[in-house]
């Protein structure tokens, strides 16, 4: 038996951060003090390295949630009106007010650990839009996890972590969740990590629908293909309320390399037209109407300037471009010295570059390859395919409790950023309804999660407990691709051909084609029905019969074939939610053909449970409630 | 084929504990083929083109070829990172270069200090203020609200 070949390691924690993105090294930081007030041990379990892992291990060229409140900039309510509208009403008020109260605070610690930050003249950082603010970010990442790693050593011998071990299962004990496990992508070592309370700060999810690019350039997802999911399969399969799994995130950005368009769009003004030079925001403006107000509101939300976009190319009017030249032009049309005029332009395209440098180094290859420069010619842009990320416009995420001083009835259970399975908490990507936290933002919610935990372990100080069965059950199922692949790689002269099994590589296209073609992927448009979606569920249930038959020849296999059955958690979680819901509430980012309007009773929360007694899906309204402040 | 390795520059690694691209890439791609003391990018279709690996690299070895689905041939972008700042070289298809360089850090690689100067106003586990508010927020938790 493979099994056999696999050490069991046992690690005993009080609270146990999953993941290593920019939630996770929040949530280290903060938890780090509180643990040692407390004596309590803290453990981190990351499937990269720290330094370059997650979302923003390439780097970022803005921070885009600053509220800068010490300097009465913006308030909290106008955060919460903003998310919100861009979310077409949908938002937890309490969620988003939560990250946006304590946000500044991370960032002013960002710049003190070294974190270049834009300033003008004045000393005051540089906005690049109304909350967003520009940064040298190329080393964002390293010097966030430098931190979360000094912090977790301030705890000595209690504070671990962990690079390479990638989790893949929740640990439950009756209601509760008291653990994880995983294995390591490096060594023959499975591992269990039992612990108080378990904070899941795993990523999005990307893969799961099928890009724009197939061959190398499947890999150029706009978030990054390393976030397969596992974060909402964490909580889906602890058996816990999800929220908002239909609003999945489509950006536009440049054309194939996904470039930023933030800075573009907001630093230097630029406009995006169809190929007659049309501004389809102006043209298009009376379609806004039928989605007041949110529609009608400014900023246009982000779902519905693709929508217009998407109008657009239907009409035949492509490609769409970034007018980089116009905006460059005009940006330095003012400057009547000539000498200051080219020092401008110098000073624009050193910006400009940079902001692809900082973030998507494949975008600069991009235009170098087609001999671009941004001065003198428009660059296409177009919608990636569909990615579920409730940091940024998307929403997905486990349904968690808000603070006790901030959130209405119903909205609060007892600990701040736990899901509706006790001990088991959220934040970053792995939490619902709280959009527009980004990079800092994520942060910040790990921070308030950590806190949180660790209350829970603090009221709940006796040792928690699993059987050798339960464990020897898990190591089985875990490895099972690894042992499927030994029994059968001899019967067949091809070692992923072969009867017996799928390899993981072959089972994510298979995935990705269904959620194209039947759940409004981006070779339809974006468009899908009832029917569509019921013969995509259908279809997804084959997958989740082959999925015992996946096939690993190796650790980095295994990884493969765990991404992607998280991914189809996340498919099915998503598809049953989009059916769930029976009108259109993001045109731009799914349409459904069947209900093509926005309706006033769907102005709630759709969410959805996996029941691990029944093995049933439960699907709930929730209430839309404003923010009470006690 | 995104990150690939120069043959001739790579020395797998020999006078460091680790593989340096093995060691950072965020997908677990890169791997060291053992009998000819080289590494590769195992599945470049799932390359981000995050540059981790190329930025790196001790000797230099790794260099990114765009993605061939629709990048023509030609371009290189080619970064050299020190401990405070970033040099950059585009090299366009068309043989014309730009040269850019950026800060990326403020202070020494490894010394950061979690607390940074800031003091936490609270010792209590249950109030909403966390580690080193109110100073680093600069005012009440509650302003703007």
């Amino acid at each position: 038996m493979i099994s056999e070949q696999f050490e069991t390691v046992i690690i005993e924690t009080d609270l146990l951060i999953v993941g290593g993105g920019m939630a996770a090294c929040g949530a280290a930081f903060e938890a780090a003090h509180w643990a040692k007030q407390h004596k309590l041990k803290v453990c981190l379990v990351d499937k990269a390295a720290m330094e370059r892992s997650g979302a923003v291990a390439m780097g970022l060229s803005a921070i885009n949630l600053y509220l800068g409140l010490k300097e009465g900039k913006n308030t909290i309510s106008d955060y919460i009106n903003y998310v919100k509208t861009d979310l077409m009403g949908i938002a937890r008020d309490d969620l988003v007010a939560n990250i946006a109260r304590h946000v500044d605070s991370t960032v002013h610690l960002f710049e003190k650990w070294g974190l270049p930050i834009w300033k003008d003249e004045e000393g005051k950082y540089v906005n690049e839009g109304r909350w967003q603010i520009m940064i040298h970010g190329e080393s964002y990442k390293s010097i966030v996890s430098e931190a979360a790693k000094n912090a977790l050593k301030e705890l000595g011998e209690d504070g671990q972590y962990f690079e390479r071990v990638f989790i893949t299962e929740p640990i439950m004990n009756g209601d509760r969740c008291v653990g994880a496990a995983g294995f390591s992508v490096r060594e023959n070592k499975f591992y269990i990590f039992k612990a108080k309370s378990v904070l899941d700060v795993m990523g999005g999810a990307v893969h799961v629908f099928r890009p724009r690019s197939v061959g190398e350039g499947l890999g150029r997802s706009w978030y990054p293909p390393f976030n397969s999911g596992a974060g909402s399969y964490f909580t889906l399969k602890a058996g816990a309320e999800m929220t908002c799994q239909e609003v999945r995130f489509v950006p536009v950005r440049f054309k194939d390399s996904y470039g930023p368009v933030g800075a573009w769009f907001l630093l230097f003004k630029a406009k995006a037209t169809n190929a007659k030079g049309e501004d389809y925001m102006e043209t298009r403006a009376a379609e806004l109407e039928k989605w007041a107000p949110y529609g009608t509101a400014k900023p246009t939300p982000a779902n519905l300037r693709n929508y217009l976009m998407m109008l657009e190319v239907e009409a035949g009017n492509g490609p769409i471009y970034m007018r980089t030249d116009e905006a460059i032009r005009e940006l330095v049309a003012n400057i009547p010295d000539e000498k200051q005029a080219k020092r401008k332009l110098k000073e624009l395209e050193s910006e400009a570059w940079e902001d692809f440098l900082d973030m998507t180094v494949s975008q600069a290859l991009n235009w170098a390859a087609h001999n671009i420069m941004p001065e003198e010619t428009p660059s296409e842009i177009a919608a990636c395919e569909p990615y579920f990320i409730s940091s940024h416009s998307g929403a997905s995420g486990a349904w968690i409790s808000g603070p006790a001083d901030l959130s209405p009835e119903g909205y609060h259970w007892g600990y701040t950023n736990m899901t509706t399975i006790k001990g088991l908490f959220a934040a970053g990507d792995a939490s619902g309804a709280s959009s527009h936290k980004f990079s800092s933002g994520s942060f910040t919610e790990g921070r308030i999660a950590a806190k949180s935990a660790l209350a829970f372990c603090a009221d709940n100080p006796g040792t928690v407990s699993f059987t050798e069965d339960q464990i020897e059950a898990l190591k089985t199922r875990i490895l099972q691709p690894l042992q499927t692949f030994e029994e059968h790689k001899n019967y067949a002269n091809d070692e992923d051909v072969n009867p017996n099994f799928i390899k993981p590589k072959m089972f994510m296209f298979r995935l990705q084609k269904i959620m194209d073609e039947y759940a409004g992927g981006a070779s339809v448009g974006f468009k899908t029905s009832e029917k569509l979606m019921e013969k995509g569920l259908e279809f997804l249930q084959y997958m989740h019969e082959d999925s015992d038959k996946l096939a690993a020849k190796d650790l980095n296999e295994l990884m493969r074939c765990w991404e992607n059955i998280h991914r189809l958690w996340q498919a099915d979680a998503h598809i049953r939610t989009m059916l769930f819901r029976e009108e259109t509430r993001w045109p731009g980012y799914y349409f459904r053909t069947d209900f093509p309007e926005m309706k006033g009773d769907w102005k709630c929360f759709a969410n959805c449970r996996w029941n691990p007694e029944t093995t049933e899906w439960e699907m709930t309204k929730r209430e839309i409630k404003e923010l009470t402040n006690k | 084929m995104p990150s690939f390795v120069i043959t001739e520059k790579c020395d797998g690694c020999k006078a460091q504990d680790r593989t340096a691209c093995q060691y950072i890439c965020p997908n677990d791609l890169m791997v060291l083929d053992k009998e000819k003391n080289k590494a590769f990018n195992r599945a470049v279709e799932m390359c981000w083109e995050c540059y981790s690996c190329v930025k790196i690299c001790p000797t230099q070895a790794i260099e990114i070829r765009g993605y061939a689905d629709f990048m023509p041939l030609g371009a290189v972008v080619q970064p050299m990172r020190s401990t405070d700042a970033i040099m950059w070289a585009v090299k366009f298809r068309n043989k014309s270069v730009k040269r850019f360089k950026f800060p990326i850090r403020t202070t020494p690689e490894g010394s950061i200090v979690p607390d940074a100067g800031f003091n936490t106003g609270t010792t209590d586990l249950r109030s909403p203020l966390l580690r080193t508010e109110p100073d680093s927020l600069g005012t009440d938790l509650f302003t703007g609200l």
